[in-house]
């Protein structure tokens, strides 16, 4: 063995090479070292390349900026969080096998992380498996509540709902284009929309719903067809659930063909100011969407933290949004979670959370529910040509759905982890369903 | 006959993979379910799927390799046919769930509650039985593949056109099962299995179970993959591959060659995704994306194109990669390296790692010949 | 713009002077601005009518300034400025005043700027600029405004040019026909007019008449409402044969470089998107250079960008047709692999450099809105873009026909050997082909920074599209991939009213999987011994 590794390093490549790996050993054992002390361990499960990575890096930044900041005010119990970057590439499946390398392998006390909707659904049978903890930051679908997942995003109840009102009213809509990306998010939310708006007394003919597939580019014929729908003599306004990439070149051709926000809004429920960074703002002027959260909100908080992530960044261009608020809500839930427990052992935290309230960013207390969604207010807010949101209109605390009330399926579901220890309570029947493994 | 077959295919480097292979089969789950975790040799369960995982793109590089190595096939679809396999076991798995689905709806699954569809529609019939999925899982890529291959090998579209074909069938698969109308759960695909033939596909004791039955899947499509390569049928396939048109000429069918490998591939591409579904615990459309089909081949184009070894050695190899680098202090800059290592291998290893280490020992033996006349030196692969 | 906002307010000065006369009530004026710092949008709203109602020469002014966000107050004296650029003038006077404390902006809301509009809209119908007076004639229109019928009668009157009468004519039929008072007759009448409008306006004006027209009334609009959509209906076709081009033009754009190189070359190159890519972001790179140093510039930031993208991207490909693709020729499945590596690496690399958000290119005035040509509706962004691949396309052509240069690259591709021995330097001329082709695709990235997201992402939209386009058109032949792309476009197009756009986007998928068993080699096959090799 020995004389064989002397022949190799005789050879100028392969010593070269051996040099390298020696150092390598090295460097590893370096660092294995320097990790002796205990930390807390906090895992970060967010799209760093692929298509994702657009909107999820901004919430990886947000983790690392909060966490450090947990550091400087001296830990939590005493230790030093940690945090462990993964990158799930946009992939599903990667997120699932990442997940599980997060909880098995690191061992990380909570994980902060996923965007879409699959990815959350991919890993969250390894949470289940495996019992930890995940924080989902993002406006989604609803119809879940799962013990080991804290959503501190908006169910449709806190986001869509409101705003169909606000457009009912405030504008006096009586026709609605519902437009969006062909998925689940989407999908639940018009139905919700459509059951709600007829539920209104708003007739099928004044609703349109369209469908496109994700990164949509050519919406030439969608638009023409929109204002099409929209010269019928009432007043019409289009609820996009138009997700990530196709929100721009949707919105440049809403501008190019001259569909105004006075003649036919758009209220957008997956456009921030993230999004916006990307388009000129100047000819959407009006638009709406609705979020729990705009960088424009003038409360102390928000100014403090616009002014940290700034510096954090370093970067006085980039912008706030709406899933960062929620994360830094959920790490402020689970930080005093733990402090409450004195443990990061997940079944006593998981116990913990709800109730727990922490600050948001706008002025407010929100507050973790048992069914693992939050209170949060809504806000109503119109595109500003510096791609910011004017809030136009702003409620209380929303309690967060799990289930929809509008959906046949699922109106007479509850989430209840406190005292029913049951994530889909059928009021009904009495019954908790979906109990398997 | 199949005795003799086996026989033929089994030369030393063969043999020394699967016994690799059996090795791996037996020790991974053997060491995941007898050693206590903290035991040096314990082996964790997520490596296990890990692990598990990695032989199933093994055998989907397998199958490539047989089409594009040994008959000049380059399929950039090759996703499609994993994909449909996957769907086919994704769906058995979603009967299996039953009333334990969120909505404790006894026959349709979760997505399609959510949805507000009334029925199951027809393409789900028989999906609660195993053995009609299992069949499926053969049969829906089998024919598909048959299909596509009988109009285009019929027509005579080679080369690139082929490639761009496949991939615009992948292409279109993608779009129509993104669709929620399809009936395939749309973007979110199928997910949250129970369990697989009555066991918990969470436990320790299933992920071992289908561990071990990938790994033998993975051993069989290598053997298959022998018998053939080596048989006369394998010449004429590389007659193909390397002359086409005099091929043709001398009297073979090449179509009927070509169909052939083609929808035997497609099958094994199948069940290397329907093994793939209950370990990783979803399949979505993405796993249609041309990107995926187009990564796949380039397992083999690492490994070593036309070497079966090669093309299992390759899958791993990259798959491995992408797993450490992604995370870590590297996981930012992660592309770089796998676009690197990408750029390298063809650069610097055009026959592929397995290719270059065989042409590497021949041209040795042949300068020991040369050395030292005797000896008959056997055909590589 | 600001020019033009300059010349606004001169004359909405001019206009104000003119309407002051008579008014004089500054009272209400006054009362009416103290409104606007209540900070709430119902208060807002009152103060917006009562503004237009006082008739004070300020009053368009404060409209305009409202409209565009440069009005403004302070919380605490409750007085009401015009930001007018780095001036701060006095609401009630309009003279100068010295910026006092914190100013807030006076917001709006959607609602409240259709009332602005509709209140400017009354207030410079009779305006000395005819751009104006258009303005003002469709914002009537929209606003159907009954009260201001005698300001409508006054402007029909003066008018003397024909296109501005009709719209005001309109926009007077608009508000007839919603004004309860007015006379069966007269509305029949308007109906007419409407009808002879024959827009999607005019369809919305008249299938949403008030519920208390009269009969006679109601059955002229519901046949005029049937005449104007058989109507739309014939256009319709037009109208998405239009689109179709349009698709197919940005298709051949981000096809062409692709032709080159893997039509002509034969290189199977995956990183094609990602030069189109470095091309958008040259282009945003530029306007980044532009809004920083000198935002005059902006409207030509697309002449700018487009000659440094094709170096830029000429550049790159020239470097990894040196480094790389060389010593990959006559193996084109290897390319396939080191060009997709090639791709993630560059991807990368942009998400490293610029952030893996989107980065905002603005679009030039030229190429912003749209104009009306019948009743199809033309987007100056997307007509620009067809007539650039045209002219990219006819100088490509013209390129390789005509120059040395091309003569050399024809040669190579044809026979290299052949080549090799007049004298010609081969691996040179590989290099600039495989330059060219990618400098294309980077001015190709120009233009679609106009349409689509600058994200690293840009080139994977793409990619799939550019090769079944090549390969649909024939490969090696320029003028296939012409007749490919716009084939595409406006099948896809036709296919989208019926099918949705998901399942046309399968439809055009599977009809060219089909159409390349009829025709194995493209549209328009190569012939000859160089096909087989």
């Amino acid at each position: 063995m020995l004389t064989s590794i002397r022949v190799v390093a005789e050879r100028p490549i392969a010593r070269r090479w051996l040099a390298a790996t020696a150092g390598l050993a090295l460097s590893l054992a370096a660092t294995v070292a320097a990790k002796a002390q205990e930390t807390i361990k906090v895992g970060i499960l967010h799209s760093l390349s692929g298509t994702m990575a657009i909107s999820e890096t901004t919430l990886k930044d947000v983790m690392l900026m909060l966490i450090d900041e947990q550091n400087k005010k001296g830990g939590l119990l005493g230790k030093k969080l940690e945090a462990v970057v993964v990158d799930p590439a946009s992939n599903w499946p990667l997120f699932a096998e990442k997940a599980r390398e997060l909880i098995s392998k690191n061992k990380v006390a909570v994980v902060f992380g996923c965007w879409t909707s699959v990815s959350r659904k991919s890993v969250l049978p390894v949470f289940k498996e495996l019992n930890s903890i995940l924080f989902y930051p993002v406006q989604y679908e609803g119809e879940e509540s799962e013990r080991n997942v804290f959503y501190t995003g908006a169910a449709p109840n806190q986001q869509a709902i409101p705003a169909v009102d606000y457009l009912a009213k405030e504008e006096k809509i009586q026709r609605w284009v519902l437009a969006g990306t062909d998925y689940v998010y989407p999908r639940t939310t018009n139905k919700i929309i459509e059951a709600y708006l007829k539920s209104k007394g708003v007739k099928q003919e004044d609703i349109m719903i369209n469908y496109t597939p994700f990164g949509h580019s050519d919406w030439q014929t969608i638009v023409s067809d929109i204002k099409k729908f929209g010269s019928a003599g009432k007043k019409t306004a289009v609820v996009s659930t138009i997700n990530g990439d196709a929100n721009v070149p949707f919105y440049k051709e809403l501008g190019n063909q001259g569909v105004s926000a006075k003649n036919i809004p758009v209220v957008a429920f997956s456009v921030g100011e993230e999004e916006l960074a990307g388009i000129d703002t100047k000819p959407l002027l009006g638009h709406l969407a609705a979020w729990n959260y705009f960088q424009s909100v003038k409360d102390k908080s928000n100014d403090e933290f616009i002014v940290k992530w700034k510096a954090f960044t370093k970067n006085p261009k980039r912008v706030t949004n709406d899933p960062m608020e929620a994360h830094v809500i959920g790490f402020a839930m689970w930080v005093k979670a733990v402090e409450k427990v004195k443990s990061t052992d997940p079944d006593k935290v998981i116990d913990a959370l709800p109730g727990i309230e922490a600050a948001n960013l706008t002025g407010g207390i929100s507050k973790m529910l048992p069914n693992h969604h939050i209170t949060k207010p809504v806000l109503i807010g119109e595109v500003r040509g510096d791609g910011q949101f004017d809030v136009v209109s702003k409620t209380g605390l929303v309690a967060g759905d799990a289930w929809s009330k509008e959906l046949p399926g699922s109106k007479d579901l509850i989430g209840d982890w406190v005292t029913l220890k049951c994530g889909n309570y059928n009021t009904k029947t009495k019954k908790c369903g979906g109990q398997g493994s | 006959m199949i005795s003799a077959a086996l026989i033929r295919s089994l030369d030393r480097n063969a043999t020394i993979f699967l016994a690799i292979l059996a090795a791996v089969t037996f020790l991974v789950p053997f060491c995941n379910l007898v050693f206590p975790p903290g035991s040096m040799l314990h082996v964790p369960t997520y490596l296990v799927s890990l692990f598990g995982k990695y032989v199933c793109y093994a055998l989907v590089a397998l199958s490539i390799d047989l089409v594009w190595g040994y008959c000049g096939i380059l399929s950039l679809g090759h996703g499609a046919f994993f994909a449909l396999g996957g769907y086919a076991m994704g769906m058995y798995l979603m009967r299996q769930i039953g009333t334990r689905g969120v909505y404790a709806d006894p026959i349709l699954p979760d997505f399609m509650v959510f949805l507000n569809w009334k029925e199951l529609p027809i393409f789900w019939y028989g999906f609660q039985n195993f053995a009609y999925a299992s069949a499926m899982v053969l049969l829906v890529p089998g024919v598909l593949a048959f299909v596509f291959g009988w109009f285009a090998f019929r027509s005579r579209v080679t080369g690139v056109y082929l490639s761009i074909i496949t991939q615009a069938m992948t292409y279109a698969l993608l779009l129509g099962f993104f669709r929620n109308n399809f009936g395939f759960g749309g973007n979110n695909g199928l997910t949250d299995f129970k369990d697989i033939l009555g066991f918990n596909v969470q436990s320790a004791g299933t992920r071992a179970a289908l561990f071990v039955v990938s790994c033998i899947a993975l051993a069989l499509g290598f053997l298959i993959c022998r018998a053939l390569v080596t048989s006369k049928f394998g010449k004429v396939l590389v007659a193909i591959r390397d002359a086409e048109s005099r091929t043709r000429f001398l009297g073979y069918r090449v179509e009927s060659y070509k169909l052939f490998v083609f929808t035997l591939s497609a099958c094994m591409a199948g069940v290397a995704g329907a093994l793939y579904v209950p370990q990783v615990g979803i399949i979505n459309p993405s796993e249609f994306a041309p990107a995926n089909s187009i990564e796949a081949v380039i397992w083999v184009a690492v490994g070593g194109r036309g070497t079966l070894t090669g093309a299992v050695i390759g899958a791993i190899l990259v798959n491995y990669a992408k797993t450490t680098f992604t995370s870590g202090p590297l996981a930012p800059y992660w592309l770089f390296v796998l676009g690197g290592l990408f750029v390298g291998v063809t650069l610097l290893l055009p026959r592929g790692i397995v290719g270059t280490y065989r042409h590497w020992k021949a041209e040795r033996e042949e300068k020991k010949k040369a050395q030292a006349p005797a000896g008959v030196g056997h055909a590589a692969e | 713009m600001r020019m033009f906002c300059d010349r606004l307010v001169a004359f909405v000065l001019a206009f104000g002077l003119l309407l002051a006369a008579p008014a004089g009530n500054a009272q209400t004026f006054d009362a009416a601005l103290t409104k606007f710092s209540a900070d709430s949008f119902g208060d807002t709203e009152e103060a917006i009518a009562a503004v237009a109602a006082s008739g004070n020469r300020m009053a368009a002014q404060v409209l305009e300034a409202l409209q565009d966000a440069r009005l403004a107050f302070d919380p605490a004296s409750k007085k009401i400025y015009i930001k007018d650029k780095d001036r701060v003038l006095d609401a009630l006077t309009g003279n100068p005043v010295p910026a006092s404390g914190e100013l807030e902006t006076v917001r709006v809301n959607n609602r409240l700027r259709r009332s602005i509009e509709a209140a400017i809209g009354g207030l410079t119908l009779l305006s000395p600029d005819p751009a104006k007076r258009f303005e003002a004639a469709q914002a009537v229109f929209k606003s159907r405004d009954a009260k201001l019928m005698p300001l409508l009668d006054a402007a029909i009157a003066k008018e003397s040019d024909a296109s501005l009468k009709r719209a005001l004519l309109e926009a007077r039929a608009a508000a007839i026909l919603n004004a309860e008072e007015a006379g069966e007759a007269d509305k029949i009448d308007a109906v007419a007019v409407i009808r002879a409008r024959g827009d999607q306006d005019a369809l919305g004006l008249l299938s949403g008449l008030p519920a208390s027209s009269p009969p006679a009334v109601a059955r002229a609009a519901q046949a005029a409402v049937g005449a104007i959509q058989n109507q739309l209906e014939m256009w319709a076709g037009v109208q998405n044969a239009w689109y179709g081009l349009s698709l197919g033009s940005v298709l051949l754009l981000a096809a062409i470089g692709l032709a080159i190189t893997f039509g002509v070359m034969g290189v199977i190159n995956m990183a094609h998107g990602e030069m189109v890519m470095i091309g958008a972001y040259v282009t945003f790179s530029v306007q980044e250079l532009i809004r920083t140093y000198n935002p005059g510039l902006f409207d030509y930031s697309l002449l700018i960008a487009l000659p440094l993208a094709f170096i830029v991207a000429g550049a790159v490909g020239i470097a990894i047709e040196r480094s790389i693709i060389r010593f990959l020729y006559g193996r084109p499945l290897e390319t396939l692999l080191a060009t997709w590596g090639l791709s993630l690496i560059l991807q990368q690399a942009i998400r490293t450099m610029y952030g893996p958000t989107n980065r905002e290119v603005g679009n030039p005035s030229w190429m912003s809105g749209a104009f009306e040509l019948g009743q199809i509706n033309v987007t100056y962004g997307r007509m620009w873009i067809i007539c650039f691949t045209l002219v990219v396309f006819a100088a490509l052509l013209a390129m390789l026909r005509f120059t040395r240069l091309g003569l050399e690259m024809r040669a190579v591709t044809q026979n290299r050997a052949m080549a090799a021995s007049m004298g010609i330097r081969t691996s040179r001329i590989d290099a600039l082909t495989f330059g060219l082709g990618s400098g294309i695709a980077g001015i190709a990235g120009v233009a679609l920074s106009q349409i689509d997201n600058v994200s690293p992402n840009l080139g994977q939209g793409y990619i799939i599209d550019s090769f079944l386009v090549v390969v649909f058109g024939g490969v090696g032949n320029l003028w296939g991939t012409l007749v490919g792309a716009f084939t595409l476009g406006i099948a896809n197009k036709f296919l989208e009213p019926f099918a949705g756009a998901v399942l046309g986007k399968i439809a055009i998928l599977v009809l060219i999987i089909l159409f390349i068993q009829k025709r194995p080699r493209g549209m328009f096959a190569l012939k000859g011994r160089a096909v087989e090799s």
